[in-house]
């Protein structure tokens, strides 16, 4: 409820000044990204009148590019965080502050309901993230504030939406810095993990970690709910067959869009993509197993007559 | 009394052998995939894989030895087709077994040495080495090595164009499969074409 009324002040300075800060939907935020934008940064330093260049820590760095395109770009830095960062050097005391989740704008909202935050908030609470992390596991350890941009909902190609999915997980299982901030071991090697599957690089580009790894929710677009990994979908048929869970998982929202009759099981893949056993065509199907069977049919004709004809000899 | 003819060299023996075996793996892990049903597992998915690409690989190099045997042997002569008169050949020989074998007539062209295939099954062998074999050898190494396939042919999706093809020609086979089996039980008795192609000699009626 705290961090509720802390967000009201944000509306209010968007509602207030919103039109003095905004340029092209993208809010200005060039006198923090001066720092924040850059490898190195350079101040004055009164005690020596001189020019100090020194390296940005590489967790406070923000990809100016991408915040420009992320669907937050619309938010000053400031709308989120203290005003107080507006004076440099920066307090100490300012990393102690609290930060906003998701949910501390996102929930409650009729504007966002049909995303049911309230339906991702109470899986990502039956993740093995939140019960393996003492609750220290939080939105922004896998979705970036500063970058995050909508894939599926945008109709991005689906190796795109993979990409920048598989991304998140490997952005924390594929780093060991990242890692450490909740573990004391090292990322396991994902390849030699995943050595199983077949066609692994295939596999990696075309299906999200997600896919796998998570229990599919039909309310849920994306499923929060990370799986322990010993109940991770280990089992080919669940993608490889007409009854695809890919259809209620990466291919969940286009197949709601899309439902044109092509003639084949699980059709909306075939735009960028083929899984054996799920994309069958139910006019070969028959035509296949038709021809078949007349061709059984006639042999058994032929040798029923070749029987008779050899016993009348 | 029937005669006996050493048709089939030992190098050719084992390649049918190999061949055959392979194609039964191939036909039914390459079922099991098609239509999996996690339900109804003709084979588990990774088994009906691995052991598809595995006779895929050993197929393509028997049929890489064929080749080799075939432009090195008198084999070939028996894959040489003639154009002039084959449909004649073929009708003729089509006549005899809808009607002509249960009246009791000979075969129009019986297996010699320098002959082993009657015109249909000239004409059959040469589709399915020469035309069914290489469409199932290249679809199948393509998919794989799916990131070899080019992603959009045409509009449609290269590995989905891939897989079709892959599985007609297969379908196909399958039907060679059942036929072949069939007509192997036309020698001069129903178990005499098995027997020959384990010693090599063929009976004639």
């Amino acid at each position: 409820m705290v961090q509720k009324l802390k967000i009201i002040p944000i509306y209010l300075l968007v509602l207030l000044f919103g039109h003095q800060i905004w340029a092209n939907g993208v809010a200005d935020n060039s006198q923090c990204l001066k720092c924040h934008g850059q490898v190195f940064y350079e101040y004055h330093n009164e005690w020596t009148d001189q020019t100090d260049r020194k390296p940005l820590n590489p967790f406070h760095h923000i990809d100016s590019t991408k915040l420009h395109t992320s669907v937050h770009k619309m938010f000053a830095c400031v709308d989120c965080h203290s005003m107080e960062y507006e004076t440099f050097p920066h307090s100490g005391e300012l990393r102690l502050e609290e930060k906003y989740q998701c949910m501390d704008c996102h929930g409650g909202d009729e504007t966002f309901a049909k995303f049911n935050f309230e339906g991702i908030e109470a899986a990502f609470m039956e993740s093995v993230h939140y019960k393996a992390s003492d609750e220290r596991f939080n939105c922004w350890m896998c979705h970036d504030a500063h970058g995050y941009e909508l894939a599926l909902r945008e109709d991005k190609p689906i190796t795109e939406v993979v990409a920048l999915s598989n991304n998140m997980c490997l952005s924390c299982h594929d780093n060991k810095f990242k890692y450490g901030l909740l573990s004391d071991d090292e990322p396991q090697d994902i390849a030699s993990i995943h050595s199983w599957l077949p066609n692994q690089s295939r596999h990696f580009t075309k299906v999200r970690c997600i896919d796998c790894h998570t229990k599919v929710q039909s309310d849920l677009l994306i499923s929060h709910n990370i799986l322990p990994k010993e109940e991770a979908v280990h089992n080919c048929v669940e993608c490889h067959s007409s009854n695809s869970v890919l259809m209620e998982s990466l291919y969940a929202h286009r197949a709601k869009e899309s439902r044109a009759e092509s003639g084949f099981f699980n059709a909306v893949v075939l735009n960028e993509g083929y899984i054996i056993g799920a994309n069958r065509n139910r006019t070969l199907n028959f035509v296949s197993i038709a021809l078949f069977g007349m061709l059984v049919l006639g042999l058994l004709v032929h040798a029923t007559l070749r029987f008779i004809v050899s016993k009348k000899k | 009394m029937s005669d006996k003819l050493y048709l089939y060299p030992v190098w050719i023996r084992i390649w049918h052998a190999v061949n055959a075996l392979c194609f039964l793996v191939l036909l039914i892990s390459g079922i099991s995939m098609q239509y999996s049903n996690p339900a109804y597992p003709l084979l588990p998915f990774d088994v009906a894989v691995s052991s598809h690409n595995m006779s895929g690989i050993i197929i393509f190099l028997a049929y890489l030895f064929f080749l080799v045997a075939f432009a090195f042997t008198s084999n070939k002569k028996h894959y040489k087709l003639r154009f002039k008169g084959l449909t004649e050949r073929l009708v003729k020989q089509i006549r005899y077994y809808t009607f002509g074998v249960f009246k009791g007539e000979s075969s129009p062209y019986p297996t010699t040495e320098d002959a082993k295939f009657n015109p249909l099954q000239q004409v059959t062998y040469v589709g399915v080495i020469f035309v069914l074999y290489p469409i199932l050898i290249v679809t199948g190494l393509a998919l794989m090595f799916p990131e070899a396939i080019i992603d959009n042919f045409f509009g449609i999706g290269g590995t989905l164009l891939t897989a079709l093809l892959h599985a007609s020609a297969g379908f196909l086979a399958s039907l060679f499969l059942v036929i072949h089996l069939y007509f192997a039980t036309m020698g001069a008795s129903v178990s005499a074409n098995f027997k020959s192609i384990v010693n090599g000699y063929h009976e004639s009626h």
